[in-house]
């Protein structure tokens, strides 16, 4: 016994002076300070995103976006000729992978900011894990939690619309026109309860009735057993906040047990990418919100710009609604970097927070309290008539101008005014 | 949540019975080859993605659904004998693990390629337009590719049954399944038996993917749900028995159903909590030989 511990002693020496050996001769070389000064040039943009799992399609759409974004920054010549670079992780869609990603990011990769994730849930766990480093995250995805006190701090961004504007919105333009028996099919978990609030707070204005909010797990591929309850409920409107491909599989089934002839189908969110996997058959005539579509480019010269570079870079096509949220969200920070003169995190905080931007979808800004990106709420319909290209899904038939209005309020949240 | 009407709960059974019906076909092809091969074929699921591709590639050929019907499994079940001759074979004799494992790579490496061939996203699967719209059934309306589903499963099951039970070759394959050794002595090709079992579940693997791409759309992740589904069936049914597949499917179906009536929620967790449950009680599962795993 003692002497195989005095055998593995003295390996465990060697071992050691040859690995502190190797390492200085490392450092002493010209490889190595090449490396360090490499390490300072890059801005690095940590990227976590669920790109397997049921919301992939969007989220390869997030990474393209971004991708984009990265590439102005360094053909417009960086911040002072340093460039930036995009870091991907695919955090599929599971709050502890993407807080350990997110770790990897900040402690391995040493970035400078978090941009990314898409799920109300993943993206507390990495703003947990950048709250407590002190590095700047803007989310691309929909949350109310992330805008309240408890959750926020002074790193926290959030790019994409939440639901209480999103529901909000989606409400004050159905409730009135179809009826105010509503029931509500639901993924169970924060996005799907975040946007029934939001419905269903709006639908106190409008005098609503709540037939029931029938809840599935993320992840589900079928429906038939759910759909007959709702149709006895007799609703006037069916409203399913779930998304991706548990949105595909609920509108195709819906469609499948004739729901659509009697109830209006209506979404907090119509993903385009969902649209474009799905179909037009399943996403006929169903009304929802978005953040972003590419018609808006009628509008406003900034999506005119974004578009006509997308489609430079990707053989013609157009940006999806999260795609552009991913451009939006690297090109904020980056622009934040770029009047800052410095990627010194305090300094970049002040600047988002000076930030009035028109970057791709109108004008918006970063309110004060929540570093909740102001901003307007499309309201959309599926389309499957007169489709002019593949990406020409929806008709705009509505929106929500930016307003704090349409926000809840600092003390709601629970911020200091 | 009021209003449970008679038509509302009988419509909801109906529902669980078709919902069955759709887990008896994923699960028959798994079941069919551990019950004859002692193979644990973790591709399953694998296969059945790759038949709602293989009905994709067809269509963008220009076929149409009823061509799928035929050439998709015929397609999808070469593909098995391919694998099997190659890759299975020389693992038999060497304990069940090394099948597992090997099936377990592959269906890696079988999403992957179909990735690479046909991109990340989801490609829409419309359903055949005769087979469209909703019908009433007495108790409410339901979709008619559902019940088209039914049908199609229904027939697969009579198929294979008059297969097994009423052909000679089927007799030997069962005779086989018993034991190997007294049918190789008896001078039958046992390997070729094998070869042509997992051709045959591969195959209905590949045709319970195209007929689930209408419902769901087509994914390269597809295969991964219908695996832990599959499964279920197949162990509360009892492993390798095809009669217990089938009555554990369609009793699979109606405990979601009935689960999803009164709390929704916790539709995918009854279907392992049946399965607890009856490994607890009836470890073999309801039809299963005790001792086949061992």
């Amino acid at each position: 016994m003692a002497r195989s511990i005095t055998a593995f002693g003295s390996i465990s020496r060697r071992r050691l002076l040859t690995t502190v050996s190797a390492g200085a001769a490392l450092a002493a070389s010209t490889f190595r300070i090449n490396l360090v000064q490499a390490e300072e040039a890059t801005i690095k943009i940590g990227f976590p995103v669920p790109l397997t799992g049921p919301y992939g399609t969007e989220a390869q759409d997030q990474v393209r976006a971004a991708q984009l974004a990265i590439a102005e920054f360094n053909d417009g010549g960086g911040l002072n000729g340093r460039k930036a670079e995009l870091l991907v992780r695919d955090d599929k869609l599971n709050p502890g992978e993407a807080a350990t990603r997110t770790l990897e990011l900040v402690e391995k990769d040493k970035v400078n900011f978090v941009v990314g994730s898409l799920s109300a849930a993943v993206q507390l766990a990495i703003n947990n894990v950048t709250k407590e480093r002190g590095v700047i995250f803007n989310s691309i995805s929909q949350s109310d939690a992330i805008n309240e006190a408890a959750d926020f701090s002074k790193y926290t961004f959030h790019e994409a619309l939440n639901p209480h504007m999103t529901a909000g919105a989606v409400g004050r333009y159905a409730f009135p026109k179809f009826g105010k028996k509503v029931a509500f099919l639901t993924a169970d978990y924060a996005y799907g309860h975040e946007m029934v609030r939001g419905f269903l707070d709006v639908g106190k204005t409008f005098g609503i009735e709540n037939l029931g909010d029938i809840r599935h797990p993320l992840g589900t591929t079928d429906y038939s057993t759910l759909l007959p309850r709702i149709q006895s409920l007799k609703p006037d409107i069916l409203c399913i906040s779930n998304f991706g491909r548990d949105q595909q599989i609920a509108l195709k089934q819906a469609t499948d047990f004739g729901v659509k002839k009697t109830t209006q189908i209506i979404a907090p969110l119509l993903s385009h990418a969902s649209r474009v996997a799905a179909g037009p058959q399943a996403f006929e005539g169903v009304i929802g919100g978005c953040s972003f579509y590419w018609g808006l480019e009628e509008k406003f010269a900034s999506t005119k710009a974004f578009n006509d570079a997308f489609r430079k870079m990707y053989d013609g096509k157009l940006p999806s609604d999260y795609g552009a949220l991913g451009y939006g969200g690297v090109r904020t920070v980056l622009a934040a970097v770029k009047n800052a003169g410095s990627t010194d995190t305090d300094r970049v905080i002040a600047a988002l927070e000076a930030l009035k931007y028109d970057f791709y979808k109108g004008p918006q800004y970063y309110r004060q309290c929540d570093h909740q990106s102001v901003q307007s709420v499309l309201v959309i319909k599926s389309k499957s008539k007169d489709l002019r290209n593949e990406s020409d899904v929806f008709e705009i038939i509505g929106a929500d101008e930016p307003s704090e209005a349409n926000l809840r309020s600092c003390e709601e949240l629970g911020h200091k005014a | 949540m009021d209003g449970l009407s008679f038509d509302l709960i009988a419509l909801q059974l109906f529902a669980g019975l078709a919902l069955g019906a759709i887990y008896v076909l994923f699960a028959i092809g798994l079941s069919l080859i551990f019950g004859m091969l002692t193979v644990v074929n973790f591709a399953h699921g694998a296969f059945y993605m790759v038949g709602a591709y293989v009905g994709v590639y067809i269509l963008m050929l220009g076929g149409n659904f009823w061509i799928c019907l035929i050439a998709v499994p015929l397609a999808v079940g070469l593909i098995g004998l391919v694998v099997e001759r190659f890759l299975i074979r020389p693992l038999y004799g060497r304990g069940m693990d090394y099948p597992l494992l090997l099936t377990f790579g592959l269906s890696y490496v079988m999403v992957e390629l179909v990735r690479i061939a046909f991109g990340k996203t989801g490609i829409p699967f419309d359903t055949p337009d005769i087979l469209q719209g909703a019908v009433d059934i007495g108790v409410g309306y339901f979709p008619l590719y559902r019940l088209f589903v039914i049908g199609a499963a229904a027939v697969v099951l009579l198929a294979l049954w008059l297969f097994l039970e009423r052909t000679s070759f089927g007799l030997i394959i069962r005779a086989g399944a018993r034991d190997p050794q007294i049918v190789r002595v008896l001078g039958v090709n046992v390997a070729q038996v094998w070869l042509i079992v997992f051709g045959i579940g591969t195959a209905i693997a590949g045709l319970a993917g195209l007929l689930a791409a209408p419902l769901q759309g087509v994914i390269p992740e597809m295969g991964g749900t219908i695996l832990a589904e599959a499964f279920v069936v197949t162990v509360v049914g009892g492993m390798g028995s095809i009669g217990g597949a089938v009555l554990a499917g369609l009793l699979v179906g109606v405990v979601v159903s009935m689960t999803s009536l009164f709390a929704p929620e916790m539709g995918k967790v009854s279907i392992f909590a049946l399965m607890a449950i009856v490994l607890i009680v009836r470890p073999q599962g309801f039809f299963g030989r005790a001792g086949l795993m061992s």
